[in-house]
């Protein structure tokens, strides 16, 4: 009788999955990343699982993004132009929310997953941030000065778009891999994990990844606040003991 | 070899920057030039942000004349009367310098403005080495030898004159206070600790000699760049200590093996060496002004 009730919640219980939508089930490799004196990036792992309803792959198999967005810093953009035969900053521009680092990784190219509009309601793609340029610039300027940013930071390693970054497998499991250089800020950054089925985007998933100084770093970096003439005296006796123990050192030699 | 460092935000390769800091050190200590008009734009070419660059370079400055300094007040090279008050002048004028800096920061144009000064500053400066070296050297004939007086006519017509012992100059204090004023505005602008300004100015304009002329500027420097590095610490909070260190590992070597070349060139030659450093560098900033940059946009964080 036992077995036979369980089977019936089973069945009940699948039959309740159906009405819902598939479940994404996210992680990542690290959720904290420490930064050491031989921090030279990090490789991150977004990985999880897709849960359909009844358990059952679709023939056509959805299609996943994966977004990892760093801390957004408000900037100011200076543009240089030639005047006078000298090059020299002209025009300028202010950006409120500028992520310092934005990666997205997808199972095919972005374009071929999402319109412009959904894309850019879940801020998907690097053409579909939103920095929130400052009151009264002109649309114009304000895309010049994104495009700019856009390529500044490409070249950089802080913003890119890998459109064959993540591998579905069965149909289930999902991985993509995610570099971080080394110049990133510290902070919270959030993995969005997107399962994309026809042109919608049906499923979203969040975690967020602190990106932290540990050790001496985080202690260096302490003081140099909270302690700055400490810290700066600190600075001057290294550098005086340093050029005193040279001359002392070489005193004999010669 | 990688290591990271905490205020840069950044990873380096270290034995690269120890390297850097071994080679300015050379020039610091054959010089009397606090090397910093190498090292920050070395830095920002590295990938540094310019304010880190700026102040960390400010504090191998120190190390890298430290070691200098005392190589040359060891072999009796230096007027710490004179440069007591080039000092007190230099501090004066940094605090003018910082008021300069931030107004022109505000307005965008502090990169074209630096670029500029560097260009006119290092163009002049290193001409005038050149043309003197090269007649000192007797590559250039003068056709008559003119007499020239020991110092220039407007520091001889300052009021209130001194006694210089070690220079054997008597002349009036005004005119050391004024040259470390304008040499402390430079070097609050530029980011240098200003060696290359102060050793030609006190040898053409105040007339000392060339063999105080290394010690006194050198322990000059020392006195300023510690003090800029208080500032930076307090103000920027740029200073990175882990870079700082890197550069000076490399830095206070080099120096006293450019102090020992320095003795061992002939003191023509070594001119004739810097105008061509000097030269070198103006060339390159003129350069980056005319040509197109690669980079266009800059990103300044609010």
């Amino acid at each position: 009788m036992k077995r036979l009730r369980a089977a019936v919640l089973a069945v009940v219980a699948l039959g309740l999955m159906a009405q819902a939508k598939p479940v994404l089930v996210p992680d990542v490799s690290a959720r904290r990343v420490e930064i050491r004196y031989s921090f030279t990036g990090a490789q991150l792992l977004l990985f999880g699982a897709i849960l359909y309803p009844r358990g059952v792959v679709p023939e056509k198999t959805p299609d996943i993004a994966v977004v990892l967005r760093g801390p957004v810093q408000p900037i100011l953009i200076r543009e240089k132009e030639k005047i006078a035969g000298i090059w020299m900053n002209a025009d300028s521009s202010r950006f409120r929310s500028a992520p310092a680092f934005y990666a997205v990784a997808s199972s095919k190219p972005i374009a071929d997953l999402l319109d412009e509009r959904t894309a850019a309601i879940y801020e998907v793609g690097l053409q579909n941030l939103q920095l929130s340029p400052g009151t009264g610039a002109l649309p114009e300027k304000a895309r010049r000065f994104e495009a700019g940013l856009i390529d500044l930071r490409k070249r950089g390693g802080v913003y890119y778009e890998n459109p064959r970054g993540v591998e579905i497998s069965e149909g289930v499991l999902y991985r993509a891999r995610i570099s971080i250089p080394s110049q990133v800020p510290v902070g919270t950054y959030t993995a969005e994990t997107f399962l994309i089925q026809d042109g919608r985007v049906t499923s979203v998933a969040t975690r967020d990844i602190e990106i932290g100084k540990s050790g001496f770093e985080r202690w260096v970096s302490l003081v140099a606040r909270r302690h700055e003439f400490l810290y700066g005296l600190a600075a001057v006796f290294m550098s005086l003991f340093l050029g005193w123990a040279a001359a002392m050192v070489f005193r004999r030699r010669f | 070899m990688d290591i990271y460092l905490p205020i840069a935000g950044q990873s380096v390769n270290a034995l690269l920057i120890i390297a850097l800091g071994g080679l300015v050190g050379i020039l610091s200590g054959m010089f009397g030039v606090g090397g910093g008009f190498l090292t920050t734009p070395l830095l920002i070419f590295y990938g540094i942000p310019p304010t880190v660059a700026v102040a960390s370079a400010t504090t191998q400055i120190t190390g890298a004349s430290v070691s200098g300094a005392m190589s040359h007040l060891r072999r009796g090279g230096a007027d710490l009367q004179m440069g007591a008050i080039v000092v007190v002048g230099g501090l004066m004028g940094s605090l003018v310098g910082a008021a300069i800096f931030r107004a022109l920061q505000a307005s965008g144009q502090i990169d074209v403005v630096i670029g500029s000064l560097y260009v006119l500053l290092l163009g002049y400066i290193g001409i005038l080495m050149l043309k003197d070296a090269l007649i000192a050297l007797g590559t250039i004939k003068v056709k008559a030898p003119e007499v020239r007086p020991r110092h220039n006519r407007w520091v001889a017509s300052l009021p209130l004159r001194w006694r210089f012992y070690k220079s054997g100059l008597y002349i009036s204090p005004l005119a050391p206070f004024a040259l470390g004023f304008g040499a402390g505005i430079l070097t609050m602008l530029l980011g240098i600790g200003g060696g290359f300004i102060l050793v030609p100015a006190m040898i053409y304009l105040l007339g000392m000699p060339a063999r105080v002329v290394i010690g006194t500027s050198l322990a000059i420097i020392l006195v300023i760049s510690a003090g800029t590095t208080m500032v930076h610490a307090l103000t920027t909070r740029a200073v990175d200590i882990v870079l700082a260190g890197l550069l000076l590992v490399g830095g206070v070597v080099g120096a006293q093996y450019g102090a020992l070349l320095a003795t061992k060139m002939k003191p023509d030659l070594l001119r004739f060496a810097l105008a061509i450093v000097i030269l070198i560098v103006a060339g390159r900033m003129a350069l980056g002004l005319a040509w197109r940059p690669d980079e266009i946009f800059t990103v300044e964080y609010l």
